[in-house]
């Protein structure tokens, strides 16, 4: 039996790992030295690696990423830590325009292998801009990798296989997971490959395709919905760009039914894509339209009763796949 | 910053020959492009450097070759001097296979890493935080070598410029900024955009020498270069050098530039930095009658080599309109 670990603590070590293997890994990011970062990820990275490995930089979201995209182009792999993934807005011109566009505009001559970890999600109390979900501004970049670990396993996994992916990853990690989340990891060279979703749980009437933390309120619904005897087959996608799309059409050949859960805003979430393209590519196999539990077009409020009434949760999710089944 | 000792150093008069025909070369691929724009045959946004050529020729003169540039959308020449050969140059333009894009972009949002030159996507000063990467890598690695990142005083303002000049100051980083101010930012002239006479003043705040010189006066220039790089190889830190000059052309060949008058542009014209050079090598029996023609001629045969070699280099398949988005 592997140690368990939590979902922090996950990170924590796929960044340590990977530091110890790879001399050109570092990392970088507002309080990441020997403050050890605003969660704790990089704690102890500091004494291990010295100042030149864990970078404190000013508070400059644009330079972090961009020194990062320098440092790639001399082959390095820097982690970029965002502090909130609500930050990232103030480094986006790097990762979309500088980040995203190299490798096409080099024509096909470099890669541009950097992270950028960005601590999103609510549930938190945190208020307008320390609870946002923005991975559908990058899900709509070519050129960029999107992920989004729902547990310790994946976490660890998932970051250590971006860290070793030759393009630039943007790596949504849960804060809201990041100590209810727990269990074993992966060992030695194992990674999470990216592109791979995980079915976390089968079921034959209908296909529930979600992420992140809402993986967890998913498998609850599941579980009541199985007691009155409707079995939901619970996708967890791991990677948003790209997704699994092979295992959602499977699934959806199996169930000819399709719920897709996310924290992020409804509109142009990413699943709208996902209900478009299992529309385009399964329309004969539907036997009713698919359905989306979202949060509702609106920002993140701090009030804990205002931040639950928006927040997909297990109610909100059972009811939807009630009526799907209905329908 | 101390003065600028003109003779501090040395040039033989072999070096003096060779900084005159990169001068020439460069006008002369500028001179045609903008003829090239005008019969149609290059089409999209073509920037040139016309009249700013002091500037590229005195700072890329005796770099290593693994130094780094980050040169700007007219900065062409930068490309040529760092070892790309004007076929590549030329075809880039005609957005052919041939050129570093392989026909995905025009301008020179390309590079080449071998050859330590990273160019910039069209938004400015986006490069400054990429050319902060590099030089932390060479601070890394304790190597002295040198990046020298090129903005106009346009890109002054933005907030790239002051995230990278103040990690640079910070971690004093072997960068030498090179400021080319041509006095208008498009079609906003300087005083509108800055309330200081000098960019070279902002580098104090970031703790480093700031110095503003004469940008069509190469040999200035270069002493000035020549400085900076020695400080930066010393592992002193960065130094700002605003080089003043003027652009003869629009912001790009489409741009009439009726927000200028002619008597401006014949005052700017009257110090253009080839006929001062040219005097100042006669007067030293560097160059002469025969010398001068037989450059001229070598300019003439690169450029027409160059342009023939590029109209008739083969189209991108248009399959490669989605290709080398990932690594």
């Amino acid at each position: 039996m592997s140690k368990e670990l939590t979902y922090l603590e996950a990170i924590r070590e796929a960044l340590a790992e990977e530091m110890r293997r790879d001399p050109k890994v570092f990392v970088l990011g507002e309080d990441v030295g020997a403050y050890g970062g605003a969660f704790g990820a990089t704690q102890g990275l500091f004494d291990e690696f010295g100042e030149m490995r864990v970078v404190d930089t000013p508070i400059s979201e644009s330079a972090i990423i961009g020194i990062s995209i320098g440092a790639s182009l001399r082959g390095y792999r820097p982690v970029a830590e965002m502090q909130f993934a609500d930050f990232i807005s103030c480094g986006f011109d790097q990762i979309v325009n500088q980040a995203a566009t190299l490798r096409y505009r080099y024509g096909g001559r470099t890669s541009v292998p950097i992270v950028v970890r960005a601590p999103s999600g609510g549930g938190v109390s945190g208020g307008l801009y320390h609870s946002q979900n923005p991975e559908a501004w990058f899900i709509h970049r070519p050129g960029l990798k999107v992920v989004a670990p729902s547990t310790a396993y994946d976490a660890k996994g998932l970051l250590k296989a971006a860290i070793r992916d030759d393009n630039p990853v943007i790596y949504f990690e849960h804060k809201f997971l990041y100590r209810r989340a727990k269990g074993p990891v992966p060992q030695g060279d194992e990674i999470v490959p990216i592109g791979q979703s995980a079915t976390r749980r089968e079921g034959g009437d209908v296909t529930l395709v979600t992420y992140g933390a809402m993986v967890l309120p998913s498998l609850e619904a599941a579980d009541r919905l199985s007691q009155e005897g409707v079995e939901v087959e619970v996708i967890d996608l791991r990677s948003l760009l790209p997704y699994d799309k092979e295992a959602i059409l499977r699934s959806v050949d199996k169930t000819s039914r399709a719920l897709i859960v996310h924290e992020d805003v409804k509109t142009l979430g990413i699943g709208a894509e996902l209900a478009a393209v299992i529309m385009e590519e399964r329309f004969d196999s539907l036997d009713a339209p698919v359905v989306r539990v979202t949060y509702p077009d609106t920002h993140a409020p701090f009030s804990h009763v205002l931040e639950e009434a928006n927040l997909p949760n297990t109610d909100k999710i059972v009811e939807a796949v009630r009526h799907l089944v209905a329908y | 910053m101390p003065p600028i000792k003109r003779t501090k150093f040395k040039l033989a008069p072999e070096q003096l020959l060779e900084m005159f025909y990169w001068l020439r070369l460069i006008r002369a691929f500028d001179e045609r492009l903008s003829i090239l724009v005008r019969q149609g045959k290059v089409r999209s946004g073509v920037y040139t450097g016309i009249g700013q050529e002091a500037i590229i020729v005195g700072t890329c003169f005796g770099l290593r070759k693994d130094d780094w540039i980050c040169p700007l959308h007219r900065d062409l020449g930068a490309f040529l001097m760092k070892g790309v050969d004007a076929r590549t140059m030329m075809s880039q333009m005609f957005a052919k296979t041939t050129g570093l894009s392989k026909g995905r972009d025009s301008a020179l949002h390309s590079g080449v890493s071998e050859l330590g030159i990273f160019g910039n996507t069209s938004m400015l000063g986006a490069n400054l935080p990429v050319a902060a990467g590099l030089a932390f890598t060479f601070k890394m690695e304790q190597r002295d070598n040198v990046v020298v990142a090129y903005f106009g005083e346009g890109a002054s303002n933005t907030g790239d410029f002051h995230e990278a000049l103040n990690f640079a100051g910070v971690h004093l980083l072997p960068i030498v900024f090179i400021c080319e101010n041509n006095q208008y930012a498009y079609s906003v002239p300087v005083e509108k955009s800055m309330a200081i006479d000098d960019v070279a003043d902002r580098a104090e705040s970031y703790g480093f020498d700031g110095v503003a010189i004469n940008g069509n006066d190469v040999l200035a220039v270069y002493q000035a270069t020549q400085g900076a790089l020695a400080h930066a190889r010393g592992g002193e830190g960065p130094t700002l050098i605003e080089c003043k000059t003027y652009r003869w052309h629009g912001h790009s060949e489409h741009d009439k530039a009726f927000y200028r008058t002619d008597e401006e542009l014949a005052m700017w014209k009257s110090r253009d930095p080839i006929p001062t050079f040219t005097t100042y090598l006669r007067a030293r029996h560097v160059l002469d009658d025969a010398k001068l023609k037989d450059i001229e001629a070598r300019v003439a045969s690169t450029i027409d080599d160059a342009v023939e070699f590029a109209m008739n280099a083969p189209e991108p398949d248009p399959q490669d309109a989605v290709t080398d988005l990932y690594a």
